[in-house]
C-alpha cells in the first residue's frame, strides 16, 4: 500500500531520514557486519593481528560440548519459561474474563510485574531462595528439603525459569485477556444454550478462537526467553553451577567479555542472528496470515 | 465471557479465590522485598526473616539513596532517568522524522532505506553486543550518557509504528493543508504531530520502561560507579567473595528501581496497553 | 474572480493514459460541473487544476496566467474535498483560519473573515467545536467555510455531497448554488450524479474514458446529446436505445436509435411491444416493455393514463423529431 505521494522535494526527506540512517549505520549495521567479519577470524593472544579461519569458528563451536550443551539449556529454559508464564497468564485471564465487574481492578494489579526489570526480578527471587537468608529456603528446610541452587544445577534452572516467567505473566495476561474479550459473547452463549459446560466450551470454542493470540505469544515469549532474560541469569546464577544455566546469549557475553574470545563470541552472535531471523520470519508469516482472516 | 451464563454461586467465589491466589504469587516477591527494606540486617541474616514491615524504613532508604554501596542510589536513579528519557525521546523524534519522510515523500533510495530499517527489527542489541561495545569504546563514549542511549535507539520498531499510523491518515488532509498553503514541515508540526499525540504517548510509556529496565548494556559500558544505572547497579551492590550482602539496602534499592516504571505503567494504563498491542502488530 | 482555461490537458500515470486532451474556456463567475462515471478521469482533471497532480501535457491558465508549475497555494484556489478533510484536532474556527494563518493574515482580519463566513453558513454557534462533534451537514459547511474565507478566485469541489444522505444532499445542493451565485466565484464541481450536474451547472463537461464527450449548458446537452454515452448518462430514467432497423428512414451508418422515455407513447398502432412491468411513482408511471426485435424500453407517462396490464401486447409510437441516431462508434448521425 502506498500513499498518493503529496510532497515534492528530495533534500528535505533525505535530511529527515538522516538521523536514523546515521545512528542505524554506526550502531547497527557496522557492528552487525563486524560480528559476521570477526566470526571468520581468530585474534592472536595479544590482540595484535587476526588470523583468517573461514568457518573454523563455527566448526569449533558446533563440535564443542559446552556450546552444544548451551543449546540444550537454552531450549529447555525457553520452553519452560514460555509454558509456565503462558500457563499462569491464561489461567488468570480466563478467571478475570469470567467476571463482569472487577476485572479492571485485577488487571491493574496484575500488570505490575511488567514494569519490573528482569534483573530486579532476579534479585527478588534470589532473595527468597538465597541459601543463607532466603525465606523460602528456610521454610523448605523446615519441611526437610535442602534447597541449594548454588550447587544444584536443576534447582538453579528451576529458579531462573520461575523468576523469568514471573516477570512475563503480565504481558501474556494482557494479551490473553484482550483475546478472550474479543470472542463474541453470542458464540459462548450459543454454546451454553447447546448445553456445553464451562470446560467443554473452553476446549471446543474458546481455545480454538484464541489460537492466533496463543501462537503470537508463543513466538514472542521464546524471543523473550532467548534475549531478555540475561538480567535474570546474570543476577541469580551467573550461568552456573557448571554452566547449568548458561543460555546462548549469556555465553556470547561470557566468552566475549569475560573470556575475551572475540572470534568465537562473534560466531555465536551470527548463529543467534540466524535464529532470531527465523523466529522473526515466523512471526511475520503469522501476521500475514492474520491479515487474511 | 461466561459470567452471564453462570450463576453467582460457588463458581463466582472460586473465580475470585483463583485470582487472589494468582495475585499473591505475583506480589509475594515484591512484598518480601518491601519488608526486607524496612528491617535491620540482623533480622534478615537470622532466618526466618519477619513477614511484616519493621521500623527501619527511613534509615534504610536514606542510606540507599544518599550513600548507597558503590554510588548513591539517587545518582543511579538520575542516570536511569536520563537514559530512559533519552531513549524514549530520541527514538520517538528520529522515528517520527523518518516515518514522515518515508510516507509523505518519494525520494531516491526510499525503498532501500525502508528495507534497511526493516532489517533492524530483527536484531536485538544482545546479539551484536561485542562489536557495538567496540564501536562505542572507539568513539570514547564509555561511561557517558550518549554511549548509554545512542546504540539503543538504533532500531526501527517506532519508525514502523508511526509509518503504520501515518498510512491511516487520510490523503486529503495533506492535500487540504497544501491547498491551505502549508509547506511539508508546517503540515508535520501543525497537523501530523498533534494527530499522533496518543500514539506518541503510548510509545513513550513502552520506551521509557524499555530504557529504564536495560541491564546488559549499562553493565558493559559503565565501569565508573557514578555512571551506573539503578537496575544494573543493584547487582554491583553484592559483595564478591563470602561477605554477607547488605540486604536491607539492596532491597530498598530494588523497590526504588521499580517505582518509576510502575508509576508510569499504572498511571498511563490505557495508553500502555494500547502501546503494547500496537507495537506488537 | 478569474477565468480558467484548459488547453490540450493530458494525464498519464506510468504507461496508462487517463486523460486524452481536454480543452475548455471557463468564464469568470461560471459554475462548471464535470460529470461522468467513476474512473472517467473527472477527479484527476480537477486535481490537476488544484495543483495536486502534475500535468503531463497541455496548459492550465487561471486568470490568464499559466499555473502548471505553481504550488496549490499559489494558484489562488480553494478546494472542498469529498470527505471534507477537516483537521480533526482543530476547532471549527481554527480549521477555517488555518490557511489565513499560514498566509500571515493579521489576527483581527482572520477573526473577521471567519466570523463572516460562519454567519453566512450558520456555523456561528459551532466555532469552538471539533469536527467530530458536528453532524455531516455541518462538517460539509465547515469545509465550504474553509474555502470561502480565503476569498479565492476559483472554487474546486470534489464530489462534496457524496457522503451525505439523500435529503441533506438536496438541501446542500441548493445552498451551494445560492452561495456561488452570491459570491460570484468561478467554480469547478466534480460529481458522478447527473441530477447534481443538471441542477448546479451553468455549463457541464460530460466525461467518458478520459475524454470530454460534450461541453454545454445542461438543457442543451439534454436536448441535443452529441454521443450515445452522453445520451445514456444524462437523463433519468436513461434514454432508450433500440436497433435502428426499426426506423425505415434511419440515416446511413446509424446503428442505434435513441428515444427518451418521456417521448414514447403507448398507442393503438406503431411498433409492437410487450409490457413487462409498470412502476407507478405517483405523478408519473414508468412502463417497462420488451420489443420483439430484441431490446427493452421504458415509457414515462402521466399518472392519469390507465396502467397497462402486465404481459399485455401494446404498440409504441414517437415523433420523428424526438429521435436520435448513433453510429457504431456512438457518434451522433
Amino acid at each position: 500500500m502506498e500513499k498518493r505521494v503529496t510532497f515534492k522535494g528530495i533534500w528535505l526527506p533525505l535530511l529527515l531520514v538522516l538521523p536514523q540512517l546515521v545512528i542505524t549505520a554506526v550502531f547497527f549495521f557496522y557492528p552487525a557486519g563486524q560480528a559476521v567479519y570477526q566470526s571468520l577470524f581468530i585474534p592472536d593472544p595479544f590482540g595484535l593481528s587476526m588470523q583468517w579461519v573461514g568457518l573454523g569458528n563455527f566448526e569449533y563451536l558446533l563440535g564443542n560440548a559446552y556450546y552444544r550443551a548451551s543449546f540444550v539449556t537454552t531450549a529447555v529454559f525457553s520452553v519452560a519459561v514460555t509454558v509456565v508464564s503462558m500457563g499462569v497468564a491464561l489461567y488468570l485471564a480466563v478467571l478475570a474474563d469470567r467476571l463482569i465487574k472487577g476485572s479492571g481492578v485485577y488487571r491493574t494489579l496484575l500488570i505490575w510485574p511488567y514494569a519490573v526489570a528482569p534483573a530486579v526480578a532476579g534479585v527478588l527471587w534470589l532473595f527468597m531462595f538465597n541459601t543463607r537468608v532466603g525465606v523460602v529456603t528456610w521454610y523448605l528446610g523446615v519441611l526437610g528439603y535442602d534447597w541449594n541452587h548454588v550447587l544444584n544445577g536443576e534447582e538453579a534452572m528451576g529458579l531462573v525459569v520461575v523468576a523469568s516467567a514471573w516477570g512475563r505473566i503480565s504481558y501474556n495476561f494482557l494479551f490473553f485477556l484482550a483475546g478472550l474479550q474479543a470472542i463474541p459473547r453470542s458464540v459462548i452463549e450459543a454454546a451454553a444454550i447447546d448445553g456445553a459446560r464451562f470446560w467443554t466450551r473452553f476446549r471446543t470454542i474458546v481455545w480454538p478462537l484464541l489460537s492466533p493470540t496463543t501462537f503470537f505469544l508463543l513466538v514472542v515469549n521464546i524471543v523473550y526467553a532467548f534475549f531478555e532474560t540475561f538480567g535474570v541469569i546474570h543476577t541469580i546464577t551467573g550461568g552456573g553451577p557448571q554452566q547449568a544455566t548458561t543460555i546462548l546469549v549469556y555465553k556470547v557475553f561470557s566468552d566475549g567479555f569475560v573470556g575475551q574470545d572475540l572470534g568465537s563470541s562473534a560466531a555465536q552472535s551470527v548463529i543467534l542472528l540466524v535464529i532470531v531471523g527465523a523466529l522473526t520470519i515466523l512471526q511475520f508469516k503469522y501476521i500475514e496470515r492474520r491479515v487474511h482472516y | 465471557m461466561a459470567g452471564m451464563v453462570e450463576k453467582r454461586g460457588a463458581g463466582y467465589w472460586m473465580t475470585h479465590l483463583g485470582l487472589i491466589i494468582g495475585l499473591l504469587f505475583i506480589f509475594f516477591p515484591i512484598w518480601l522485598a518491601f519488608v526486607a527494606s524496612t528491617v535491620s540486617q540482623p533480622e534478615i541474616v537470622k532466618p526466618p526473616m519477619p513477614l511484616l514491615p519493621g521500623d527501619q524504613f527511613f534509615e534504610n532508604y536514606r542510606k540507599a539513596l544518599f550513600s548507597g554501596i558503590n554510588a548513591p542510589v539517587a545518582l543511579m536513579m538520575l542516570n536511569s532517568l536520563v537514559m530512559a528519557l533519552g531513549i524514549a525521546f530520541g527514538k520517538i523524534v528520529i522515528s517520527l522524522l523518518s516515518a514522515f519522510a518515508i510516507v509523505y515523500f518519494k525520494f531516491p533510495g526510499r525503498r532501500l532505506f525502508f528495507w534497511l530499517i526493516f532489517l533492524t527489527l530483527m536484531l536485538p542489541v544482545e546479539v551484536r553486543i561485542v562489536p557495538t561495545y567496540q564501536v562505542v569504546a572507539n568513539f570514547g563514549m564509555l561511561n557517558s550518557y550518549s554511549g548509554l542511549i545512542l546504540p539503543l535507539i538504533a532500531s526501527a520498531t517506532a519508525t514502523f509504528l508511526f509509518r503504520q499510523f501515518f498510512m491511516t491518515v487520510p490523503d486529503e488532509l495533506a492535500e487540504a493543508a497544501r491547498v491551505d498553503g502549508a509547506r511539508p514541515m508546517r503540515f508535520f508540526w501543525d497537523i501530523l504531530l498533534p494527530m499522533s499525540r496518543t500514539n506518541i504517548a503510548a510509545l513513550f510509556v513502552i520506551l521509557f520502561i524499555y530504557g529504564w529496565n536495560q541491564y546488559l548494556w549499562p553493565l558493559l559500558i559503565t565501569t565508573d560507579p557514578s555512571m551506573n544505572t539503578i537496575v544494573m547497579g543493584i547487582k554491583q551492590m553484592f559483595p564478591s567473595g563470602d561477605d554477607i550482602a547488605d540486604w536491607p539496602v539492596i532491597m530498598a534499592t530494588s523497590i526504588l528501581a521499580m517505582i518509576p516504571p510502575v508509576i508510569v505503567v499504572i498511571s498511563m494504563q490505557k495508553l500502555f496497553i494500547r502501546g503494547l498491542v500496537d507495537s506488537e502488530k | 474572480m478569474a477565468t480558467v482555461s484548459l488547453n490540450g490537458i493530458k494525464k498519464t500515470f506510468g504507461k496508462i493514459d487517463v486523460i486524452h486532451g481536454i480543452d475548455v474556456e471557463i468564464e469568470d463567475g461560471e459554475f462548471i460541473v464535470i460529470v461522468g462515471p467513476s474512473g472517467c478521469g473527472k477527479s484527476t482533471l480537477l486535481r490537476m487544476v488544484a495543483g495536486l497532480e502534475t500535468v503531463t501535457e497541455g496548459e492550465i491558465k487561471i486568470g490568464g496566467a499559466r499555473v502548471n508549475d505553481r504550488e496549490p497555494m499559489d494558484r489562488d484556489i480553494a478546494m472542498v474535498f469529498q470527505n471534507y478533510a477537516l483537521y480533526p484536532h482543530m476547532s471549527v474556527f481554527d480549521n477555517m483560519a488555518y490557511g489565513l494563518k499560514i498566509a500571515g493574515t493579521p489576527k483581527a482580519e482572520i477573526a473577521e473573515r471567519v466570523n463572516e463566513a460562519a454567519t453566512l453558513l450558520q456555523l456561528s454557534d459551532y466555532l469552538q467545536r471539533r469536527p467530530r462533534e458536528l453532524s455531516g451537514g455541518q462538517r460539509q459547511r465547515v469545509a465550504m467555510g474553509r474555502a470561502i474565507v480565503r476569498k479565492p478566485s476559483v472554487f474546486l469541489f470534489d464530489e462534496p455531497l457524496s457522503n451525505l444522505d439523500a435529503k441533506l444532499r438536496v438541501q446542500m445542493r441548493l445552498e451551494i448554488k445560492q452561495l456561488q451565485r452570491r459570491l460570484g466565484v468561478t467554480s469547478l464541481y466534480v460529481t458522478h450524479d447527473q441530477v447534481e450536474a443538471m441542477t448546479l451547472a451553468d455549463r457541464m463537461i460530460v466525461m467518458n474514458g478520459g475524454r470530454a464527450d460534450q461541453i454545454g449548458a445542461p438543457l442543451e446537452v439534454y436536448a441535443n446529446p452529441q454521443t450515445e454515452f452522453v445520451a445514456g448518462f444524462i437523463g433519468s430514467p436513461p434514454m432508450n436505445f433500440l436497433p435502428s432497423e426499426i426506423e425505415p428512414d434511419a440515416p446511413e451508418g446509424a446503428r442505434t436509435l435513441g428515444v427518451r422515455p418521456e417521448h414514447l407513447r403507448i398507442a393503438s398502432s406503431g411498433t409492437p411491444a410487450t409490457v413487462v412491468y409498470s412502476e407507478a411513482l405517483g405523478a408519473e408511471t414508468l412502463v417497462h416493455v420488451t420489443l420483439p426485435q430484441g431490446g427493452q424500453a421504458t415509457v414515462r407517462q402521466d399518472a392519469v393514463i390507465p396502467l397497462p396490464a402486465e404481459g399485455a401486447a401494446v404498440h409504441l409510437e414517437w415523433n420523428a423529431t424526438d429521435r436520435f441516431f448513433f453510429d457504431a462508434e456512438g457518434r451522433r448521425r
